[in-house]
């Protein structure tokens, strides 16, 4: 590989392995990117059957289709595998993606490693999988894996902890990856401040992921060791506390969810801005808001744990911290507002995803400033009103990213322009069927609804009826997805120009459709970049 | 204002809907008995405190849909009147503007103070555990609860109505809507006095469970091996039945452990504790002290520190399993079913005096 270094206008099909070892040896991000959007796509319709499985025995009071026990572990694995195996590695997979190409590197800096951390996924995830065949069956203590709760579960247990290490040591590695990439191989000209949204989010989501995996790490090792090594870190009867275990968790667990956030956040800044015709507002206002976000989470996690019992003053520290967070996402909805505002407006469909990601994760970010609040928490906390506000800011936010995302850069990967029609299509009905599925969450939470039960009271019937529609159609909508990205590689219009969105900036956009297999073989002159620089 | 394409007037019709809910919103707080479509809302609840907590409530929500207006205001202004398609040309100077971007951060900050003062305010009112009258044990086991009158001598379990579990079962064939109150009803349920501020002391016994009555305002987790306090203070004219459900999952059944709590007037409530203490004496005098040869006994006349808070966890575990002869010391592995039957064969356990602390 070290030889390319003559002017990549064309893609050397000659100089890359074909069939199974293009894939199990890869070391092309391109390659990769795509390797890590399957998988997240595969791992999307997974959960997303499980979601399934939820919705259907939630249809009616009473249960009608599964064990109490196989819920609870229907709504464990289901979160596991949307928030480790689907967004995650979707996530990751845009990243290699896209900032090599953004900031005019040819590569990832570390291509082998790039390719571990990709390959350890599917193997964790078989892992994880199979214990659904197990005796004692999947893991069913919430995918916040609770002790004492969470040793109840038999011969699951040590797989789920296992497969936990590899999916985070995946993360890490992909983080550390996306880090020395970033920070090192920026073609000369690319200051950090002209550098794309996308990849400020993802340098700020890879400190997060570097800081907080690990210490996910740690409390799963403790779990085990305290099933298996008699050791008492969670048990009362050895000087333990279970509650510790939330601490621990959570320090992770609330930095994990601006990790599932945060590069969503770069994709509608770049979304925004190209179909508005319009650069993005407030620029430094928004990797400044970014880099708060990312502080202020690591300072806030106790919010999952209002109830435990925690000191006053804890409870207010934490109301305070978790009420501030509010101010740095409120300027980003405000400049993309701002942007918008006097643009030049399309509505092409990542353009829709985008404006949906606006209006809907707003939405999330109410009910979240509400749950802030600590004595109205003590109404909330373990009901459905927790369900519906983390639901609405990780589907029609991290999932609705993620699709515009892919809307957004198809069309370079693959130098086919995909059906509108149905893209749109897809769009309409997948942000009907969400508001029908998530919003009367709210109601059901208020109303007194607790979360992760298999069976409700009579009074929840209807708005559980109107939820579990809204689980069918959204669920059933998602099929057009792949369908349409295959059609689009096999059958799609062929794109010729560089910038299929007349508004775009940036430099993936100086490359050809479809981006040569090495792009940015020699690096893009300051010229170029400064035509395609934000601001 | 004519709304040219279907984008805009689904926009449209989008935030009328919500505004329109907002509104209802305001004007319905739920009552337990009603059902289906307007259960839109929390409940105010029946007790000062829970009444506080609807109006935090109502006021964030407030603040949010005025915020929302302005917000999605701007948005759907966008969407509709800078359009590509209908000739709009983008104003590409408008990337910066210092005064707005200080308001708009300026501004959000005053309202969160606006808002976490009386939040505050409610709760250090809430986390003030003194001067309590009445105080109960309560004790979440897989999969039911545990209440333990301190120091009155009467102690129960509470599990779920029998009719409630079979029509649970799998393919039943039993049409919930049949069952009274369907998985909220209990065979034992806590009878408190009106009027009175009651103080709980919540564990666990086997994993984390939670305690929560929405009518109260109340939930608080119950941790094996610790213990936390609540307290609650029914108006004294709501005298009544009040449900709530188990908030934290906690196994196979998390969903089927309900709580049912009869609020009965003072005298009521005094005359039912005479009753029922005479009662589960007399149940154990017979049995003497045939009790589990466990280290149990004298580990509970041992709590007599009246510090509060019981630190001897040991003593609190062993205080339960005490008044379970029957059935199998609780781990976590303990069979749900061998636990709970023994709820007939209670023996009252005298404890010390935890309400003089206070």
């Amino acid at each position: 590989m070290a030889e390319h270094s003559v002017a990549a206008a064309h893609d050397d099909h000659d100089h890359k392995p074909h069939g199974w070892r293009r894939w199990v040896y890869a070391t092309n991000h391109k390659d990769i990117g795509t390797m890590y959007l399957v998988f997240a796509c595969l791992m999307f319709f997974v959960g997303g059957s499980m979601a399934m499985v939820i919705r259907l025995e939630l249809f009616k009071p009473g249960m009608q289709f599964v064990d109490p026990q196989l819920f609870n572990s229907m709504t464990t694995m289901h979160a596991l595998i949307m928030i480790f195996g689907a967004v995650m590695p979707a996530w990751t997979g845009l990243a290699n993606w896209m900032i090599p190409m953004q900031v005019g590197a040819p590569d990832m800096a570390l291509p082998r490693l790039n390719n571990f951390s990709f390959w350890i996924l599917p193997f964790a995830f078989t892992l994880l999988l199979s214990t659904l065949f197990v005796p004692g069956g999947a893991p069913a203590g919430g995918w916040t894996m609770y002790p004492p709760l969470v040793l109840q579960n038999g011969a699951s247990f040590p797989m789920l902890i296992f497969a936990v290490h590899m999916m985070g040591a995946s993360s890490i590695l992909g983080a550390i990856n996306v880090v020395v990439t970033i920070l090192n191989m920026r073609a000369p000209g690319m200051s950090l401040l002209r550098m794309p949204l996308f990849v400020w989010t993802w340098l700020i989501t890879a400190y997060l992921l570097i800081a907080v995996m690990p210490v996910l790490a740690g409390a799963v090792t403790m779990l085990l060791t305290d099933h298996f090594f008699g050791t008492t870190f969670f048990t009362a009867a050895g000087g333990g506390d279970p509650v510790m275990f939330q601490h621990i968790f959570w320090f992770f667990g609330h930095p994990e969810v601006y990790i599932l956030i945060l590069p969503a956040f770069g994709i509608v800044s770049e979304i925004i801005p190209t179909f508005s015709r319009k650069p993005l507002f407030g620029y430094e206002a928004m990797v400044y808001a970014t880099a708060s976000i990312a502080f202020l989470s690591f300072i806030v996690w106790a919010h999952h744990m209002f109830v435990v019992g925690m000191p006053l003053a804890a409870q207010l520290f934490f109301m305070l911290s978790t009420m501030l967070i509010a101010i740095p996402t409120g300027v980003k909805v405000f400049n993309w507002t701002a942007t918008m505002w006097k643009g030049s407006l399309s509505f092409e469909p990542p353009m829709l995803f985008a404006l949906a990601f606006l209006f809907l994760f707003t939405i999330g970010g109410f009910s979240g400033l509400m749950l802030a609040i600590v004595p109205a928490d003590y109404q909330y906390q373990d009901t459905y009103f927790v369900v519906a506000h983390f639901h609405y800011v990780l589907v029609p936010g991290a999932i609705f990213g993620i699709m515009g995302g892919v809307y957004y850069w198809l069309p370079k990967w693959v130098g086919n322009m995909y059906d509108m029609t149905l893209a749109k299509w897809h769009f309409w009905l997948s942000a009907i069927f969400v508001n029908v599925l998530f919003f009367p969450q709210h109601f059901l939470g208020l109303a007194g609804m607790p979360r992760r039960v298999p069976d409700y009271a009579v009074q929840f019937t209807d708005w559980n009826m109107v939820s579990s529609i809204g689980g069918f159609g959204f669920g059933l909508a998602q099929l057009l997805f792949p369908y349409l990205i295959i059609k689009c590689v096999k059958s799609g219009t062929r794109v010729t120009v560089n910038k299929p969105w007349e508004g775009a900036h940036g430099l993936e956009w100086e490359l050809p459709s479809p981006a040569p297999y090495h792009s940015w073989q020699t690096p893009p002159s300051e010229a170029v970049i400064a035509k395609g620089a934000f601001h | 204002m004519m709304i040219r394409s279907n984008c805009a007037r689904r926009a449209t019709l989008f935030s009328l809907t919500a505004a329109t809910l907002g509104f209802l919103l305001q004007a319905a707080p739920a009552r337990a008995e009603e059902s289906g479509w307007s259960l839109l809302n929390m409940t105010q609840g029946v007790t000062e405190m829970s009444r506080r907590i609807y109006d935090l409530h109502m006021l964030i929500f407030w603040i949010c849909v005025i915020i929302g207006v302005f917000v999605f205001g701007a948005m759907f202004w966008s969407i509709i009147f800078y359009r590509k398609s209908q000739g709009a040309v983008a104003d590409t100077t408008i990337v910066h503007n210092t005064r707005v971007e200080i308001i708009w951060t300026a501004v959000p900050v005053i309202i969160l103070i606006a808002m976490a003062v009386p939040a505050a305010r409610t709760l250090v009112e809430i986390e003030d555990t003194t001067k309590t009258e009445l105080t109960i044990k309560v004790t979440g086991f897989q999969w039911g609860w545990n209440y333990e009158y301190l120091d009155k001598g009467v102690t129960f379990f509470a599990r779920l109505d029998r009719k409630s579990d079979a029509a649970r079962e799998l393919g039943s064939g039993i049409d919930p809507n049949t069952v009274d109150h369907y998985l909220l009803n209990v065979d034992n349920p806590l009878v408190v006095p009106v009027g009175t501020k009651v103080r709980l002391l919540v564990t666990g016994a086997d994993v984390i469970h939670s305690w929560w009555v929405p009518a109260f305002g109340v939930k608080k987790d119950g941790i094996p091996g610790f213990v936390n306090e609540a307290w609650f203070n029914i108006d004294a004219d709501k005298k009544g039945l009040y449900r709530g459900q188990c908030a934290e999952l906690c196994g196979r059944d998390h969903g089927f452990m309900p709580i049912v709590v009869d609020a009965r007037s003072k005298e009521d409530f005094q005359a039912w504790l005479t009753e029922k203490a005479a009662q589960q004496k007399q149940a154990a005098a017979p049995a003497g002290t045939e009790a589990t040869p466990t280290a149990s006994t004298p580990a509970t006349t041992a709590t007599a520190p009246t510090a509060g808070v019981p630190p001897a966890v040991a003593a609190s575990q062993a205080a339960v399993t005490a008044t379970t002869p029957a059935a199998a010391a609780p781990t976590a592995a303990a069979a749900p079913a061998g636990v709970l039957a023994a709820d007939r064969a209670t023996k009252s356990v005298t404890l010390a005096k935890a309400d003089a602390a206070h």
